[in-house]
């Protein structure tokens, strides 16, 4: 519900936006350029004309169009292009049209983006288009994309001539070469001009440009490139031999450099996964460090943490990212109180007995579940990305790294080395530091070790909740979300070890990134057991882990 | 110079708890069998069969729990994953089940089970061979788990793996075997598991005199493997255990191989639990991979915390009470099981780390220690 | 270490068969039960032990005294088997290297051993704690089954009598007072029949009496077997021991008669804090 008010809302300020520009950029037309865009047609109202116009009509209209500089433009050029824009007989709206396979239609009203049901094909009619008015269309929208626009628009642009590579194209492509400043999209353009290059009939220039497409990774060359492979229907290739040992060789490279991004890939996903383990078991490890006791409620600290985004969010729906900023204090706050509560409330008096303080946050583990079932109901929540978290870095075609997963990597790292800090540099941490390492002693040296375990506790369960912010923006926010990650992250405790926070920082790392190395090749749960059975030989060799606490205080 | 002492050791039946333990047991199954199968239905004093098959089913948790209290409650080894046991041996009854379905299946296949046939394999996998025979299966629902629990006891005990690490680790493998029976290549029925299952020994597993006989074999098993855990605590071995319990380190120093103990007893204690899920698939009629989920595991820890650690009887009652109250409360209000279980655990361990049996056994003895001290100062 | 290791191991001339060896018996024909030499453990960087060497006579009551830190624990930790250590060598007897055995190995070749802390089974009555600590096969099976011949009840009588406790033999080792839980642990060591005690501070939080009833107990005992006591109090080393061996930084400053001790130049700047 809230959401759909928050599109309209956003719908209307972009229109908003949109108009503002508009009046701006038609009051400019109209004083310098002397337009022939008259100040007080719309877009819309010069498009429509296109209804049931003659081809004349259309072709003046269309010269016309092309000056605004309207999102709807090239979608509108393409239509006629490829014969889809049709107008309605009766109410002269514009509709986009495709005639299926089983000749039913698809219909899209071309100005509001709702699709229009039950129309039959006998009320509809074409925007007429002939050849002369093709090539002029396709010229401009070229030109469009190409020549105005951003860097991406152009990358974009260019990428949508791959599949259409005529000469026209070719000239557009090469006229832009020679302005064109972005070295990525002088790529891109020398990329289409091979391709185009690899459909001519002079077999030297098609070797030149198999050589320049060495190690490309645009799904489109590897496709080119394989079909010069092609063999007809005695198993002899239909290329030159020349062409074909350019072309294996171009395709071997191509294969390597995806199998390697492939794996770069992989790693990453591993790192993500990785940085989130290392958050739920920082604060795990912190628990049962200074205490000794394995929190088993940690998972619902995180689930409190991730709750705490999405009410964060539910009351501030039209400023995604200020609550996301907002739900990180707040989750920490959070999960910090109800951990402190559960420190004074349960575990002080369990003193010494880690078994059952195992079992009574567990019981409370149970009760925080339900109570979030019953507030909540137990169905998954979504939480929305703010902007610059949603969308990808792309370093290549086949190779990029989405922004929420970047953002967790970088911002559990942040955690970390925070949380290093606030351990040796402030008084906290100097007093953690000495009761986790002899309780007794620090009691002594007049420590308020009660003091410590309680803000301990706090932390760890602070910690755990800003997990809960980074895991509701890569997955759904449900009353199970603590549970499916904690015993992975037990598991990082025990093979990092406790002793040392470095140890979640490479078990955590280490157990991702395996994880996802794993995964391809036997499947997600089949790696998951995998790695069970490792950890459990693991600590044969090495019970206290990978970086154990030493000395005669760690007996 | 002797002395001639003479040790006044515990024999098996010499303490009450015990007597009355097993007293209430057998009282209680004959009542049971006289109420299904003497008095007539429509009697206020019937026990029908659904009751009948649900105390079968308490007894069979009650096994389980005695096993979890065996390695807890008298060798400190809080396992967490007790229900991956009971669950392999629920799943080798099941197979012997499955495979006495014969051709009565949906798809009427002589030899592959329903789901085998629905996933279209061609033959029974190797690790189903033998299972159509009940001693071959009844082996198996022993050996299967007891040499699982040998190999994991023999790793995590050799490297001196204990407290709340051991118990993550036993929570792993139960987790990794829930992943794993849920998988449909493992040939155990996937998400589904194993049910409809038709007869046991050529007796029909729905039919009254099954059930009933189910739950007398039942109480026999518990009281049998009380009666020989019992036996077990109270003779030199029992004492060594304890000494683990309590300073492990010490009892290497006197040349006991502790680990080793620990591994027996924790294969014992893991072919009570298998044999109790053996005994509760016929009872419930299925057996599908949710006996694997963690949380199964740790509500049996709670039930023997409740009942209290280190007695034995303490575990069967917990087990008995907590669950009669699940059956009653998840009747009345679903929704606040979880809370009142949870709840539970809190309260446990902070008010009654001795359970129910400590708390009252104690009070008794401060009424004895009150009395005796009264009798003291009135003969001062 | 590999398979290959372990057969050029196995083949190497200078050495007997490790399967050859009598690792039962402890071969005393030099008259030296102990053989400790250029011991090593080091935590974290700290050198608990450095180069130590030692060894013990057969029968003798040795004590070995040094600040704390000196590593008087730890060489005891390392000869049964606790902690591991990083390079010499420990031999009980000629033949039998304590290094690569574990705890329970070490005590069943008849090294006892008593904690700084009194630690006994308190959970268990007194008899059971001594009957747990008879020399006896401690396998699985025979422990399961086992029942007290009438020797070893004999035994326990006699232990029960030395330490004072035959009137508590029934109550719970838990509910004995600081003193009778220290006299316990040493009747466990008593009832194993140890050939060699390892006692790490016996007489801490005990009475004067007590004391110097511990002091007669040790001194009887030593001559049939090896006793060696780390202690603290100079006043109860002095009543008992012939032979004293001063431990600092982790390897033997001094070794000695009590008097040749006191006398020492090191031992007093070291060990008294004088200059």
């Amino acid at each position: 519900m809230i959401d759909v008010m928050h599109q309209e809302n956003n719908k209307k300020i972009i229109s908003f936006l949109l108009s503002l520009f508009f009046v701006f950029s038609i009051l400019f037309f109209t004083s310098a350029a002397q337009s022939q865009q008259p100040d007080d047609v719309s877009f819309n109202e010069v498009a429509s004309q296109l209804a049931g116009a003659k081809l004349k009509q259309v072709a003046a209209v269309v010269d016309q169009l092309t000056q605004f500089d309207d999102e709807q433009l090239l979608p509108l050029l393409k239509a006629m292009l490829e014969g889809k824009l049709y107008y309605e007989k009766k109410s002269k709206r514009l509709v986009f049209a495709e005639i299926l396979e089983d000749k039913t239609i698809n219909v899209d009203g071309v100005f509001d983006e709702n699709s229009i049901e039950n129309v039959k094909k006998n009320t509809l009619r074409k925007v007429k288009t002939n050849n002369r008015l093709r090539s002029s269309i396709r010229r401009s929208v070229a030109q469009i994309t190409l020549f105005s626009g951003g860097i991406a628009v152009r990358k974009k642009a260019i990428k949508s001539m791959f599949d259409d590579l005529s000469k026209e194209n070719v000239t557009l492509l090469n006229k832009l070469k020679e302005t064109e400043k972005n070295k990525k999209v002088i790529n891109l353009i020398n990329t289409a001009i091979a391709i185009a290059d690899l459909k001519s009939s002079d077999v030297s220039l098609r070797v030149q440009a198999l050589k320049k497409l060495e190690g490309n990774l645009e799904p489109v060359v590897r496709n080119e490139v394989t079909k010069l492979l092609e063999k007809d229907s005695d198993g002899n290739y239909k290329e030159d031999a020349l062409v074909v040992s350019t072309a294996s060789k171009v395709l071997q490279s191509i294969e390597e450099n995806v199998k390697f991004y492939g794996y770069l890939e992989t790693l990453f996903f591993g790192l993500s996964l990785g940085s989130v383990l290392l958050l739920i078991a920082a604060g795990l490890a912190i628990t049962f460090g200074v205490m000794g006791v394995i929190n088993m409620a940690h998972g619902e600290m995180i689930m409190l943490g991730a709750y705490t985004t999405y009410v964060i969010q539910l009351l501030l729906p039209n400023n995604l990212a200020l609550s996301i900023l907002l739900a990180i204090p707040a989750a920490f706050i959070v999960s910090a109180s109800v951990g402190i509560l559960i420190e004074r409330g349960v575990i002080q008096f369990l003193k010494g007995r880690p078994l059952e303080t195992l079992l009574a946050t567990f019981g409370i583990s149970l009760i925080l579940q339900q109570c979030v079932r019953s507030i909540f109901s137990p169905l998954n929540r979504q939480v929305a990305s703010p902007e610059f978290m949603s969308g990808a870095l792309e370093i290549n075609p086949i190779f990029s790294i989405t922004y929420n997963r970047l953002y967790i990597l970088i911002f559990a790292l942040v955690v970390f080395f925070l949380l290093q800090l606030i351990l040796r540099k402030t008084s906290l941490g100097l007093n953690v530091r000495a009761v986790s390492q002899n309780r007794d002693m620090a009691k002594c040296m007049g420590i308020r070790t009660e003091w410590v375990d309680a803000m301990t506790f706090g932390l760890g369960s602070g910690i755990a909740g800003l997990a809960g912010v980074a895991l509701s923006q890569i997955t759904n926010v449900g009353p199970n979300l603590g549970q499916a990650y904690i015993i992975d992250s037990f598991m990082v405790v025990v093979f990092g070890g406790v002793g040392n926070l470095w140890g979640m920082l490479v078990g955590g790392f280490s157990l991702g990134v395996l994880n996802k190395f794993l995964e391809p090749q036997t499947g997600a749960v089949l790696a998951n057991i995998i790695i069970l059975v490792g950890i459990i030989l693991f600590i044969q060799k090495r019970p206290r882990g990978l970086f154990p606490q030493k000395g005669r205080a760690a007996e | 110079m002797s002395m001639n002492m003479l040790l006044q050791r515990e024999s098996l039946l010499s303490d009450s708890g015990s007597r009355w333990f097993l007293s209430l047991l057998a009282i209680a199954t004959a009542a049971v069998f006289i109420g299904n199968v003497f008095i007539p239905e429509g009697s206020a004093l019937h026990v029908d069969t659904y009751t009948v098959t649900l105390f079968g089913k308490y007894l069979c948790l009650a096994l389980l729990a005695l096993s979890v209290d065996v390695i807890w409650g008298y060798c400190g080894i809080l396992s967490l994953g007790h229900g991956a046991f009971f669950a392999l041996g629920g799943y080798g009854m099941g197979m012997y089940l499955m495979r006495q379905i014969g051709d009565r299946g949906v798809y009427g296949n002589p030899l592959l089970p329903d789901f085998m046939v629905f996933l279209d394999w061609q033959e029974l996998p190797w690790f189903w061979h033998g299972f159509d025979q009940f001693w071959f299966a009844m082996i198996m629902v022993a050996l299967i788990p007891g040499l699982l629990a040998f190999v994991f006891g023999w790793l995590a005990f050799r490297s001196r793996v204990t407290g709340v690490y051991l118990s993550i680790m036993t929570q792993a493998l139960t987790y990794a075997l829930l992943l794993s029976f849920f998988r449909n290549e493992m040939g155990f029925g996937g998400n589904n598991g194993l049910t409809d299952f038709k007869d046991i020994l050529g007796f029909d597993l729905q039919a009254d005199n099954t059930r009933i006989s189910l739950f007398v074999i039942s109480a026999a098993v518990l009281a049998f493997a009380y009666l020989l855990s019992r036996s077990i605590f109270l003779s030199k071995f029992g004492r060594v255990i304890i000494s683990i319990r309590d300073a492990e380190a010490r009892t290497r120093f006197l040349g006991y191989k502790t680990e080793n103990y620990k591994v027996w007893l924790f294969v014992y204690s893991a072919i009570l639990a298998a044999i109790a899920g053996a005994l509760y698939v016929p009872q419930v009629g299925i057996i599908n991979p949710g006996e694997f989920a963690p949380l199964n595991s740790i509500e049996v820890v709670v039930w023997v915390a409740v009942g209290g650690r280190g007695t034995l009887y303490g575990a069967i009652l917990g087990a008995i009470l907590v669950n009669f109250a699940k059956t009653r409360f998840t009747g009345i209000f679903p929704e606040a099981w979880l809370f009142a279980l949870g709840g539970l655990f809190v309260f446990v361990t902070i008010f009654l780390p001795k359970g129910v049996v400590g708390f009252f056994s104690e009070r008794k003895n401060k009424k004895q220690n009150n009395k005796a001290e009264n009798v003291a100062e009135a003969n001062s | 270490m590999s398979a290959l290791d372990s057969l050029r191991e196995t083949w190497r001339r200078d050495q007997v068969w490790p399967a050859l060896i009598d690792d039962k018996k402890v071969n005393v024909d030099k008259d030296i039960i102990l053989y400790i030499e250029d011991l090593s453990v080091s935590f974290d960087g700290f050198k608990a032990l450095n180069n130590l060497n030692l060894y013990v006579n057969d029968g003798e009551l040795r004590c070995v005294i040094g600040a704390n830190g000196a590593g008087k624990t730890t060489f005891m930790d390392v000869i049964t088997g606790k902690t591991p250590c990083d390079s010499g060598s420990a031999y009980f007897g000629q033949t039998i290297n304590l290094l690569d055995k574990t705890e329970s190995e070490v005590a069943e070749l008849g090294i006892g051993r008593k904690f700084q802390k009194p630690t006994i089974f308190e959970a268990l009555d007194v008899y059971s704690n001594l009957e747990l600590a008879l020399k006896a096969n401690k396998s699985i099976i025979t422990t399961l089954f086992s029942t007290l011949s009438g020797e070893q009840k004999t035994r326990i009588e006699e232990v029960l009598t030395i330490i004072g406790l035959k009137d508590q033999y029934q109550l719970l080792a838990g509910s004995l007072s600081h003193g009778q839980k220290q006299w316990l642990e040493i009747g466990m060591l008593l009832v194993a029949d140890p050939r060699l005690l390892l006692v790490d501070e016996p007489v801490a939080g005990m009475t004067a009496q007590e004391t110097e009833h511990t002091a007669e107990l040790l001194t009887s005992l030593a001559g049939e077997r090896t006793v060696v006591v780390v202690e603290h109090d100079m006043e109860f080393v002095r009543s008992i021991a012939k032979h004293v061996t001063v431990l600092d930084q982790g390897s033997v400053l001094a070794e000695g008669s009590m008097d040749e001790i006191q006398n020492n130049s090191d031992v007093r700047r070291v060990y008294l804090g004088e200059e």
